[in-house]
């Protein structure tokens, strides 16, 4: 079968947790609030090679000084960071369920009270700003810890991204990664239709980053680029990170309603099929 | 003037600030290139003085991450930026995480002057008092600049101190020292009640009080340089029993310092509640802090003519009319 899923290839390690973390996401967004579906699942690779493969951090010691500081500011992936969160052992699975119904602590965007959230986050355009403090907060602490910023490529619509990658560039802070979950689409339809963010990696360069481009759901090209950073001196690091809105369910992958859902039962039923198919068809390692 | 008492309360802030950087480690001024601190020597703490640019959101970012990493960060940058082109970042990324920002907000309410609208911040003090977790400051002159900043170092949340451009000055001696989340008893008054925020308000209503004493109207004044929390029990005690209770301050009367006396009051203490400050409009006059303020009402004669008003015991007493849109004569 032919799906317009990019690149998906998953890394023999970290395959196992990415499938189950797209399982999470589809109970989660079937729950009766639903919840913002398609950018979950193109973030899955993201978020399984920073927290499988990248960041210095222990479930067990969430608060510890050294550790390394994620941010998902496009807090809409709540979701994602969830279902990342129990696979990594901050959450109970089970509590994933309770996603944004009353008692449950999962909110649709990021809430402190859910360990391994650093910060709230949610309206777009803030994530930048608070990683540049807290790579700012490690240095001038003298601790080696990292500061990751995952972005939409929407979200680059706001001003304050810019605001604060001219910011970080000037404090050349290095310890400062951003990825960027470049899947095209934003509510409305292609990102370039409505308002063009190309030449993005140019861009980027132009505002004193060092940039790279991967395949966003190949786990191995991923976490190779994610480690290996910073790649100039005294540079924040930027990954673009080429991803499919809706990736690993077909019957979605690549439009711009799959934003948001509420999965029906049956809708369900077929989303865990889908991606049983998936997970078969993409067998890990390689990036084939 | 080497001997001139007066001085500008952001002028204050920044020597406190710089003497703070030198003696604690957790504290970082984040600059947005003010030029606040043009020409001092940061010594070892240079690195904790960052200047990020014309870039007031970027700043309230930044300072939010360096509070969630054990600093306690110094945000400076002007009222009305701190208040509306940077809130979202104050509110979502500050108050939300109860994290210990400092806002140092200068060129409050009118103090721009002649800088105009766009500079003016008399929206600040409704915009940061309704944000949960945040304390809002609003020194009356130098020695409480410096009293109040002491007093809230430690505050485990953030702080909005509301700081003027121009030197203003001391309050007379005497003054009780003010007290962080508490109301400050300038003058004791048997018949009205003004509460008043600021050095040009707090300054009008002690010069209102005298006035109003001629006329054998007994008024206290209180310095309410907490503006939040409220210091309610205070206020309602120096409140009980007057016939009038009068909130001043260089702000629009929305929202302000009027806003919050009133709320507090009439949920326990039902009173009238003369609220002066600025009016519902832009301002279309060109002066200084000083005429501005003149201009909008905020001095003695024309307090003491809104009591006399609304007492109704007959006219002013002076030649200045009581309502600003009346000419009033300099000071």
């Amino acid at each position: 079968m032919s799906t317009p899923v990019k690149h998906l290839t998953w890394s023999a390690g970290l395959a196992g947790h990415a499938a189950r973390i797209r399982e999470h996401i589809v109970t989660m967004c079937a729950g009766p609030e639903g919840g913002h579906l398609g950018g979950s699942l193109s973030l899955v690779e993201v978020l399984t090679a920073l927290y499988f493969g990248v960041l210095r951090v222990d479930p067990a010691d969430p608060a510890d000084p050294d550790r390394d500081i994620l941010l998902l500011s496009k807090g809409h992936g709540a979701v994602a960071l969830y279902a990342t969160l129990a696979e990594r052992g901050y959450l109970d699975p089970a509590e994933l369920a309770g996603f944004g119904t009353w008692g449950s602590r999962l909110m649709a965007h990021p809430v402190r009270a859910v360990p391994g959230v650093e910060l709230p986050t949610g309206s777009l355009g803030h994530g930048l700003a608070l990683g540049t403090g807290a790579a700012l907060a490690a240095r001038l602490s003298g601790r080696a810890s990292r500061a990751y910023v995952v972005m939409g490529d929407g979200e680059l619509q706001e001003g304050s991204v810019w605001e604060s990658a001219m910011g970080a560039a000037a404090l050349r802070l290095d310890s400062l990664v951003a990825v960027v979950d470049r899947n095209g689409l934003q509510i409305t339809g292609r990102t370039e239709d409505v308002c063009p963010l190309e030449p993005l990696a140019q861009r980027w360069r132009s505002f004193g980053w060092a940039v790279r481009e991967v395949p966003g759901h190949d786990l191995d090209a991923l976490v190779s680029a994610l480690r290996s950073a910073p790649w100039e001196p005294d540079r924040p690091s930027v990954l673009i990170a080429d991803t499919t809105k809706g990736a690993g369910l077909p019957f979605i992958a690549g439009t711009a309603h799959s934003h948001f859902a509420a999965l029906t039962a049956r809708q369900l039923a077929r989303a865990r099929s889908a991606l049983a198919v998936h997970a078969a068809t993409h067998p890990g390692g390689g990036r084939g | 003037m080497a001997d001139d008492p007066r001085q500008a309360t952001r002028l204050t802030y920044r020597d406190h600030l710089v003497r703070l950087l030198g003696r604690d480690h957790r504290v970082v001024c984040v600059d947005t290139d003010t030029g606040l601190f043009n020409g001092v020597d940061f010594g070892a703490a240079a690195a904790r003085y960052v200047n990020v640019g014309i870039a007031e959101h970027h700043a309230m970012g930044v300072a939010a991450g360096l509070a969630a990493g054990g600093f306690v960060p110094f945000v400076n940058t002007f009222a009305t930026f701190a208040a509306m082109r940077a809130v979202e970042a104050v509110k979502i990324d500050i108050a939300y995480n109860a994290l210990p920002v400092r806002i140092a907000a200068t060129h409050s309410g009118l103090s721009a002057g002649h800088f105009g609208p766009t500079h003016h911040a008399l929206e600040d003090l409704a915009v940061m008092r309704c944000l949960p977790n945040m304390t809002v400051v609003v020194p009356a002159d130098a020695a409480g600049t410096e009293a109040l900043l002491g007093q809230s170092i430690d505050l485990p949340g953030p702080l909005y101190l509301r700081l003027g451009r121009k030197p203003t000055p001391p309050l007379p001696p005497g003054a009780p020292p003010p007290r962080l989340g508490l109301v400050q008893s300038l003058r004791t008054g048997a018949d009205v009640l003004l509460a008043a925020c600021g050095p040009h308000p707090v300054h009008a209503a002690l010069g209102a009080a005298e006035l109003l004493a001629a006329d054998g109207v007994d008024a206290g004044v209180l310095n309410v340089h907490t503006v939040k929390p409220l210091d309610v029990a205070g206020l309602r005690a120096h409140a009980a029993g007057r016939a009038l209770v009068i909130a001043v301050e260089e702000h629009w009367r929305s929202g302000g310092l009027g806003g919050a006396v009133a709320e507090a009051l009439t949920e326990t203490d039902p009173v009238r509640v003369l609220r002066i400050g600025v009016d519902d409009t832009f301002a279309t006059v060109v002066g200084d802090h000083a005429d501005l303020v003149r201009h909008y009402g905020i001095t003695p004669a024309a307090i003491a003519g809104r009591v006399r008003s609304a007492l109704s015991i007959g006219p002013p007493t002076t030649e200045e009319e009581s309502h600003h849109g009346h000419r009033l004569s300099r000071m």
